[in-house]
């Protein structure tokens, strides 16, 4: 890839573990919680390092919701850690009405998202988290694009006041963010310019909308690849000043059609400034077990859909 | 009419006087009901010597400046959300907010809303519940932060007997045995009657005390609508906590209790008093800080 070349292999799971780690150094106030899956986490560096401010749940994931609420009310930064449909759909309305309505500063860290989870098969592969979260009120939702930026959000979440959703996943993948490139909450990234068409994505499809930038490239189509790492509050003026210059949209998510980031530009799109768009995400399916790659390609979420997506979305401009 | 009054907590406050306000959140529960037709005054009734005894003796609070994060005070998180009438009563009584605010319960643009939220910023309220078996959880939270804070105050919780039907309550009683949080007193409003009817026929407890015993706890039992030994049991809960256990009181109480039509049955778990019941009802209760 001639603009972002690949840093490494990781899993963004580790730049999570990585910025905890980091916080358990730097801010007395994080606690870490756990509901039985520290290892799939990456939270046995700060469980080792700071054990007075580790708290094991067991597998009683709505217990941990409640308790993180709780901790709110001493000062601390409570962290939760589990797998993305223990994170949500199973503790809906925990999060709801514990954390959210409550207001409480609360970080919901989700790793094994979407469909590269992998071989455990759909009862685990969440597509719908995202949705779920972006419809609470107060709730920020961020999905990071890679291991470092995954350690970046990580930190910024403990900066922010109030509940935040921090989406990541399970499979090593491409690092391509460099370390020194700034992250803010809520700040959209064009990591390339181009003015054919927007590709907006997020979470491991980032790297996918790179691939198919370069793909588009070749056949003369300048793609514009913005990584919108926060799903909500989302980044209006960056959708809508891309849009003005390509006229039309490619959404990349790892999650089910609807409610997703893709609904979310819609949203944007029809308040403001209409454009044709294409949705690469599952088309409204649960998963299966599978391997990443063989997943990805299963259910439209390749590299050759989002060219496919591209060349389509500018036919209809 | 004597004038409205709140009544400043105190630990050597006599169980008359405790007896005479009790009375009086009585009368602003069945006030509050009636005045917005809607509600549930049954479990709130059934509560009232229950609050007015942690209100007005036995809690370390401060009403008044009043702070969410509640340091080196002792905090109560009332998990059964609907008895927010009496919630609302016992608060405003002991000084957290006007009387006179008694009059917006559940009404549009109120910070007393039909289940108590932090939402709107009632002082008092440190959590949202309505949506029952949550608030065990968010005790257990607020206890370890205080544990962690080197905070030597108790966290209160009260619940619901037909509460306990939620998993989630056994999630969180496991856990507080198994990490030995001690510095926990809940309490459950042990009154046998649910929306649907008898505890026993919607859904048995079974026998709760064993479980509970079972679970790690540290379990007393009381009447709770008997001011003396409620009052005794729950010094008895106190002096049990930081011994590794936490400590469970089941309070036997009766829905409705203080207004004799609305006992002795579930009817009332949940519905409102018409003119004439609200002025019979008024009739059992005396008067003795003053109507809102």
């Amino acid at each position: 890839m001639s603009h972002y070349p690949i840093l490494d292999q990781k899993d963004t799971r580790s730049g999570f573990g990585a910025g905890l780690h980091e916080l358990g150094k730097t801010n007395p106030k994080v606690v870490a919680l756990c509901a039985d899956l520290t290892g799939s986490l990456k939270m046995e560096a700060f469980q080792k390092d700071f054990p007075e401010r580790f708290i094991q749940v067991g597998i009683a994931e709505a217990n941990m919701m409640g308790i993180a609420a709780g901790l709110t009310i001493g000062g601390k930064i409570p962290f939760t850690g589990t797998f993305a449909n223990f994170s949500t759909g199973r503790v809906y309305d925990q999060i709801r009405q514990s954390i959210a309505y409550s207001g409480k500063n609360v970080k919901i860290c989700a790793s094994h998202a979407g469909l590269t989870l992998g071989e455990d098969g759909a009862t685990h592969q969440i597509l719908e988290d995202i949705g779920l979260m972006r419809m609470l009120p107060g709730m920020t939702v961020v999905v990071p694009c890679d291991h470092n930026q995954t350690k970046q959000a990580t930190l910024a979440i403990a900066a922010h006041e109030g509940p935040v959703y921090l989406r990541f996943g399970r499979p090593k993948w491409p690092v391509f963010i460099p370390t020194d490139m700034p992250f803010e909450i809520g700040k959209a990234q064009v990591l390339i310019e181009g003015s054919d068409v927007s590709i907006i994505a997020c979470g491991h499809l980032v790297w996918r909308a790179l691939e198919a930038a370069e793909e588009l490239g070749k056949q003369g189509i300048q793609a514009e690849v913005i990584n919108m790492h926060t799903i909500k509050p989302l980044d209006t003026k960056a959708v809508l000043s891309s849009v003005a210059k390509t006229k039309c949209v490619v959404t990349c998510e790892e999650h089910n059609r609807f409610g997703g980031l893709g609904d979310a530009i819609a949203q944007v799109l029809t308040s403001h400034a209409p454009a044709p768009q294409e949705y690469v995400a599952v088309n409204d399916s649960f998963g299966e077990s599978g391997t990443p790659d063989q997943l990805l390609t299963k259910y439209g979420l390749d590299t050759p859909h989002i060219v496919a997506a591209a060349q389509k979305v500018i036919e209809r401009k | 009419m004597s004038q409205t009054t709140s009544t400043a907590p105190s630990p050597t406050i006599s169980t008359v006087e405790l007896t005479r306000i009790a009375s009086q959140i009585r009368r602003d529960i069945v006030r509050q009901v009636h005045g917005v037709q809607s509600g549930h005054p049954g479990g709130s009734l059934g509560c009232a010597d229950f609050f007015t005894a942690l209100y007005f003796k036995i809690l370390k609070h401060s009403p008044q400046p009043w702070d969410m994060d509640g340091k080196d005070q002792d905090l109560f998180f009332l998990s059964n959300g609907h008895v927010s009438p009496v919630f609302y009563g016992a608060l405003a009584r002991s000084g957290y907010f006007p009387v006179k605010e008694l009059a917006t319960f559940r009404r549009i643009n109120s910070r007393l809303q039909g289940h108590p939220t932090t939402h709107e910023g009632l002082p008092g309220v440190r959590m949202a519940s309505g949506s029952l078996g949550q608030g065990l959880s968010v005790a257990i939270g607020a206890a370890l932060a205080k544990k962690m804070n080197g905070d030597d105050r108790l966290v209160y919780t009260l619940h619901g007997d037909g509460e306990l039907q939620e998993g989630q309550i056994w999630e969180a009683a496991m856990f507080a045995a198994g990490k030995k949080v001690d510095n926990l007193i809940s309490t459950v409003d042990y009154n046998g009657r649910q929306i649907d009817g008898d505890v026993d026929d919607v859904l048995p407890l079974g026998d709760l005390k064993a479980k509970w015993v079972a679970f790690g706890w540290d379990v007393l039992e009381t009447n709770g609508n008997n001011m003396e030994a409620l009052l005794k049991t729950m010094a008895d809960a106190k002096d049990r906590t930081g011994k590794g256990k936490p400590v469970m009181v089941l309070m036997r109480t009766e829905m409705g209790q203080g207004v004799d039509f609305m006992m002795n049955s579930h009817a009332w778990h949940g519905i409102a008093p018409n003119d004439e019941q609200l002025k019979s009802a008024l009739a059992q209760l005396e008067e003795t800080l003053g109507d809102y």
